[in-house]
C-alpha cells in the first residue's frame, strides 16, 4: 500500500515532539518541510536523521524518496 | 543492526571514505547519473569545481546496505568530506545555496574558478569492487 502525504505528516508530528510538518508527494516521492524545537542546536545531519528515524527502513523502500527541509522553530529560512 | 564480524565490504567503504577527502556515493556515475538526486549533487560539486571521488552503489545492493549501516543515513547520494557525512542531496543543495558548501569543501571562489583543470581529467572515480 502506498504512503500518503497525510500519513507522513501525522507520523512526523507524532514522532518528533512539537514538530510541525508540511508534506507533499505522489505516493513514492515526498517532500517534507519540518520545523521543531527539537532541532535547536542540532546539525542538519542530526535534524534530518530525526525525521528519517520516524520511518526507519521504510525510507528507500515503501517511501521511495523523502526530501527533507528542516527548520528550527525560530530560524529564518536561508535563501 | 548487523554484527561486528569481519566485513570486508564495510571495511573497503570506510577505507574509501578515509582516503578520499571528498567522496560521493551515488547511483550511477558522474558522467551518467542514474537518479535525479545523484545528478543534482554531482552538478553542484562540478559547478564549484570540486574534485571528488565517486562510487556507484548500484552494481551491488550490499554496497548501499553497508554504507547506510556505517553512515546511519538511509538515502543515496551521500557526500563525505574529510571522513564526515555532510549529507544527501537536500543538505548539499541547501549548503550550496547558502555558500556553506564551498567553505566545507575548502573552495574560496564558488563557481567559475580560475584555472580549474578540465572536469574529469584528474578525478579518479573508484569502484569499491576493485578494492576487494
Amino acid at each position: 500500500m502506498s504512503a500518503t502525504p497525510e500519513e507522513l505528516k501525522e507520523r512526523i508530528e507524532a514522532g518528533i515532539p512539537g514538530a510541525v510538518a508540511e508534506v507533499t508527494g505522489d505516493g513514492h516521492h515526498f517532500n517534507a518541510v519540518v520545523s521543531a524545537p527539537a532541532f535547536n542546536g542540532l546539525t542538519r545531519i542530526a535534524q534530518h536523521r530525526l525525521v528519517y528515524d520516524v520511518f526507519g527502513a521504510e525510507v528507500g523502500d515503501r517511501i521511495h524518496a523523502l526530501s527533507i527541509h528542516t527548520k528550527t522553530a525560530e530560524a529564518e529560512e536561508i535563501r | 543492526m548487523s554484527d561486528q564480524a569481519a566485513n570486508p565490504l564495510r571495511d573497503a567503504i570506510q577505507e574509501a571514505i578515509d582516503e578520499n577527502p571528498v567522496i560521493l556515493f551515488m547511483k550511477g556515475t558522474p558522467e551518467a547519473p542514474a537518479c535525479g538526486f545523484s545528478a543534482r549533487t554531482v552538478a553542484i560539486l562540478q559547478s564549484l569545481g570540486a574534485r571528488f571521488a565517486a562510487v556507484d552503489i548500484l552494481p551491488d545492493p550490499r554496497i548501499r546496505q553497508e554504507l547506510s549501516a556505517l553512515s546511519e543515513w538511509p538515502t543515496i547520494p551521500q557526500l563525505f568530506v574529510d571522513g564526515e557525512l555532510v549529507g544527501g542531496c537536500d543538505i548539499v543543495s541547501e549548503m550550496y545555496q547558502s555558500g556553506e558548501l564551498a567553505h566545507t569543501l575548502g573552495i574560496d571562489a564558488p563557481a567559475h574558478a580560475d584555472e580549474t583543470p578540465a572536469p574529469g581529467s584528474d578525478q579518479a572515480p573508484l569502484t569499491i569492487e576493485n578494492r576487494l
